[in-house]
């Protein structure tokens, strides 16, 4: 799993609502193909994702196999305060993305 | 910064663009087939935060630095940052001096591997081969297509017109068929484009990948039961030119989103 792409405005004035956009590349390969030999090609999804800032959760999500590759999640939060907003993408290798951006709130 | 297309300005760079070349805008019937998309995926395109096609040139701009081959040479070190490519894929296929031969940008990027960084060439269509060249193309995004006028390249366009009007396949069917004399027109529930090949790689929603022109055109003469080119071939280069002559002024738009 690599090169997420995330998209937070750098600064927002308290209280103001900000769209937070979160893409990924993923293969998102379903489980339910078959290979060039017949073979099922094994299940590798992001089945969560979580979006927490300043180490409080606010917006998490499970992922299913009808969902294409490279995901795209856009979501809403109110700006409160300064810090850091952590992105996390689990999938099925147990591997996780983890990718940070810092907000300015004032 | 937004140089994506978008109604609004694609309009008026058409109509400066028609005033420097004194062609009639109204005489310009040609669409890209970004005009013909659904709102939402023209907004998907337009918005890098949401344009899946951003994965692979941020992918391209990490392979640009990295070295490859026994001398550790990397993209940048001979051409510098990426933005110094500005224009080069609205130029191309090009000839190559040394060999005569008319290239494609993807032939380009693999002869600069074999031949200045002593590397293997990436295969055709790998994805680290599209990755370099949606980073490349992108630098341009914005700039009209601006086909070279060298007499060297005029028997394989002329060739690639030829190849485009030719029926083949058990349908029976040329390119021109369905995107001269049928564009706009439905096949089943899709709208049938003109064929420009103006955001080339493109990512499309069917594929859930990035494409070149060449998957592309390989599709096509599936679809209608040919036997499609091989990758690379000197055909599709052809084809590629006098796709590239008959959008000249169109805008590149790479990387496009296209269904």
């Amino acid at each position: 799993m690599a090169r997420p792409l995330v998209n937070v405005p750098a600064r927002a004035r308290p209280g103001e609502i900000i769209e937070i956009k979160a893409l990924i590349a993923h293969p998102m390969e379903t489980g339910f193909r078959t290979g060039p030999d017949g073979a099922l090609v094994p299940r590798d999804i992001i089945h969560r994702f979580l979006c927490t800032w300043n180490g409080q959760e606010i917006f998490s999500a499970d992922l299913f196999p009808a969902i294409s590759a490279n995901p795209y999640l856009a979501f809403t939060a109110v700006a409160t305060q300064s810090g850091t907003i952590t992105f996390r993408w689990i999938d099925d290798r147990g591997g996780a993305q983890v990718h940070s951006v810092e907000i300015t709130v004032a | 910064m937004r140089l994506g297309r978008g109604p609004v300005p694609a309009a008026a760079v058409a109509l400066i663009l028609a005033a420097l070349v004194g062609r009639p805008e109204a005489a310009d019937s040609r669409r890209s087939g970004f005009d013909d998309m659904s709102p939402g995926t023209q907004a998907m395109q337009r918005d890098d935060g949401a344009n899946p096609g951003m994965l692979f040139v941020a992918e391209g701009e990490a392979a640009w630095q990295a070295p490859a081959g026994p001398g550790g040479k990397s993209c940048a070190g001979c051409h510098g940052p990426g933005e110094r490519m500005r224009g080069v894929a609205a130029a191309y296929p090009a000839i190559d001096r040394q060999s005569g031969v008319p290239v494609d940008l993807q032939g380009r990027i693999a002869l600069c591997r074999t031949r200045h960084q002593g590397a293997e060439p990436l295969p055709r269509e790998s994805q680290a081969l599209l990755a370099l060249e949606a980073y490349v193309a992108h630098q341009s995004r914005g700039l009209p297509l601006r086909p070279v006028d060298d007499p060297r390249l005029m028997s394989a366009r002329d060739e690639g017109a030829v190849l485009w009007r030719r029926r083949q396949g058990q349908l029976d069917l040329s390119c021109a068929a369905c995107h001269d004399d049928n564009a706009s027109r439905k096949l089943g529930a899709s709208l049938i484009p003109q064929g420009h090949p103006t955001g080339y790689p493109v990512y499309r929603l069917e594929w859930q990948a990035l494409g070149s022109l060449q998957r592309r055109m390989r599709n096509c003469m599936i679809g209608v039961r040919a036997e499609p080119y091989p990758y690379g071939d000197a055909a599709f280069v052809a084809l590629e030119l006098y796709l590239r002559d008959r959008a000249a002024g169109l805008l590149l738009e790479t990387p496009a989103v296209r269904p």
